[in-house]
């Protein structure tokens, strides 16, 4: 795994542009060379909002995410804006409210309940982006367990340490425990 | 102890550290996107040193209010974007006329008038160099990393106050936003130059007498003691106005010469692979970095090709691009806009290479990818 690209997209004000902070920060204690970016409109709420990684041994020059290898995507319109940008063989991770799941059969898809989980297990929704951290590390080991749970304790708001560690705790267990909604080929 | 900080920084985020190791304690500003963090953060951080934050009613007063705390004796700095960049002409021009050290920072975005707000564009590369009304010189200057953001920072607020003049530092919106991995120096050592202060008494001081062999004269704070006038007016060596045309030669001419005649310490170019290269690609800021990429693909197919990267954009490194001209069989001149670095370029180089440009204008980062088929197939 030399380069590894990621886009987390969804709707602004769901959390994505500090999930791709905190991801980039794991990856920088894992030693690796990283750049975190996001695109966004002028709307302070709503619209699409992408934040994008880039984890490398090698250093990165040029620094946006064109084909990406990870996505995640917690909006229908998020999903259909970016699909086609994940490369064949890539991965997937879209939130269970997402009715209409694209037709590729050259990537992998798992399809987790991020939002509900937040609402109804932690009772926070502003949780979500947490919980889809623990989801991609589940699912990839992009980074470190340790430089993740480091990278989170370090960006949330104090006070909510436990919250947050309880969130990513249930990210984890979204994938162990949706192999059934896991589509293409087999995970 | 360790002797290095390794985090992720952000460009914006770099830039106000960077001003306050390099002794930034006044900053008035008027937040704008993509430029915003900054005004943000030096809202955080400077009361942190001892320093002030205003934020002023709009851009014109926050480059007032720089100058005037520059005049003060702080290291000040403003920052801005887009729309904003057109209205800090107006004290950018005062800033060169009075001689006051300061550091404007544009982060470029999308225009022309609100534009692009949150797309990158390089579109000031000639309004930075003549936006204000005068002939003057000015320093310009464009890194094209959360690093190098770090460094030219400092390099900008040295350079204001060894010529006393405005710097103006450009930034990407891409590199302005992204994070990347920043190494500082736990021991906070930094190259700090100080303005020259006047040692004669407040009686015999002439603010702006230059010593012999000198083109800066020294400068006094507001408040230390020596009584002094400043204006936007061209005046004499006592600070007070003049119509004199011996006079307003003699300022014009200095205000340029300090600048122009001190283009191998203020010009600082970066050479990747260029020694052997045919094709030279010629980018600034973000934009160069997809021609690194672009250099280490076409190297990779056999074709030589190398990166010259201005991060003094103004003056122009006339001396360095001379060489390279003679030195390639190609240039291409990479730039967010339609061309205006290329004008530049193509003026010094194209006696002696061919010189081409490429550019792309809709809120998208210029790809390695097009780059490379653009010297491929022209």
């Amino acid at each position: 795994m030399i380069r590894q690209e990621l886009r987390l997209t969804g709707s602004g004000g769901q959390g994505l542009i500090l999930a791709g902070i905190i991801l980039a920060e794991a990856a920088l204690y894992d030693g690796m060379n990283v750049v975190q970016s996001q695109s966004y409109g002028p709307e302070a709420r709503g619209g699409a909002s992408k934040a994008e990684v880039i984890i490398s041994k090698e250093k990165i020059n040029y620094p946006k995410v064109n084909e990406c290898d990870i996505m995640l995507t917690l909006t229908q319109v998020a999903c259909d804006k970016y699909i086609n940008s994940l490369k064949s063989g890539g991965i997937l991770i879209v939130d269970k409210s997402i009715e209409k799941l694209p037709e590729r059969d050259d990537i992998k898809i798992y399809r987790v309940p991020i939002l509900e989980t937040a609402i109804d297990k932690l009772g926070k929704p502003m949780v979500a982006n947490i919980i889809a951290l623990g989801s991609i590390y589940e699912l990839t080991k992009i980074v470190s367990k340790d430089s993740l749970e480091r990278a989170v304790l370090g960006r949330v708001p104090r006070g909510t340490e436990e919250l947050n560690k309880k969130a990513l705790e249930e990210g984890f267990n979204l994938i162990r425990e949706h192999k059934e909604d896991c589509y293409g080929e087999v995970c | 102890m360790a002797d290095k900080i390794i985090k992720l920084m952000q460009g914006n985020e770099a830039c106000v550290e960077g001003a306050i190791a390099a002794g930034m304690r006044f900053y008035a500003g008027y937040p704008i996107t993509p430029s915003t963090e900054i005004a943000e953060l030096s809202a955080e951080k400077l009361p942190q040193v001892g320093g002030r934050f205003i934020q002023m009613e709009d851009e014109i007063a926050g480059i007032s209010a720089t100058i005037g705390a520059a005049i003060a004796g702080e290291k000040a700095m403003t920052a801005t974007s887009g729309p904003g960049f057109s209205l800090k002409q107006e004290g950018l021009g005062y800033a060169v006329i009075t001689e006051t050290p300061c550091v404007i920072v544009n982060v470029q975005r999308g225009g022309p008038s609100t534009g692009l707000p949150t797309a990158p564009a390089q579109g000031e590369i000639m309004q930075a160099r003549w936006g204000t009304h005068g002939d003057h010189s000015i320093i310009v200057l464009y890194p094209w990393s959360v690093k190098e953001i770090y460094n030219t920072t400092i390099r900008a607020f040295n350079l204001a106050e060894k010529y006393r003049t405005p710097v103006i530092l450009l930034m990407d919106e891409v590199i302005a936003h992204m994070r990347e991995k920043i190494e500082l120096s736990n021991d906070n050592k930094v190259e700090i130059y100080n303005r020259k202060k006047p040692t004669c008494s407040p009686e015999n001081y002439k603010p702006y007498e230059v010593k012999e062999g000198d083109l800066v004269p020294e400068m006094a704070g507001f408040g230390e003691g020596y009584r002094f006038h400043v204006t936007g007016l061209v005046h004499s060596e006592s600070g007070f106005p003049s119509g004199n045309e011996k006079v307003a030669e003699t300022l014009i001419n200095r205000l340029i010469d300090k600048i122009e005649d001190n283009k191998d310490d203020i010009v600082e170019v970066n050479e990747y692979l260029t020694d052997d290269a045919d094709i030279a690609i010629v980018a600034f800021g973000a934009t160069s970095r997809s021609a690194k990429s672009a250099v280490d693909t076409l190297r990779e197919s056999g074709i030589k090709a190398g990166l010259f990267r201005p991060i003094t954009i103004w003056p122009l490194a006339e001396k360095e691009l001379l060489e390279l001209a003679k030195k390639v069989k190609r240039i291409v001149v990479v730039e967010m806009n339609m061309g205006q670095y290329f004008l530049e370029v193509d003026r010094i180089a194209g006696k002696f290479t061919k010189v081409e440009k490429y550019g792309r204008l809709n809120g998208e980062l210029i790809t390695p990818e097009e780059i490379i088929s653009f010297v491929k197939e022209g």
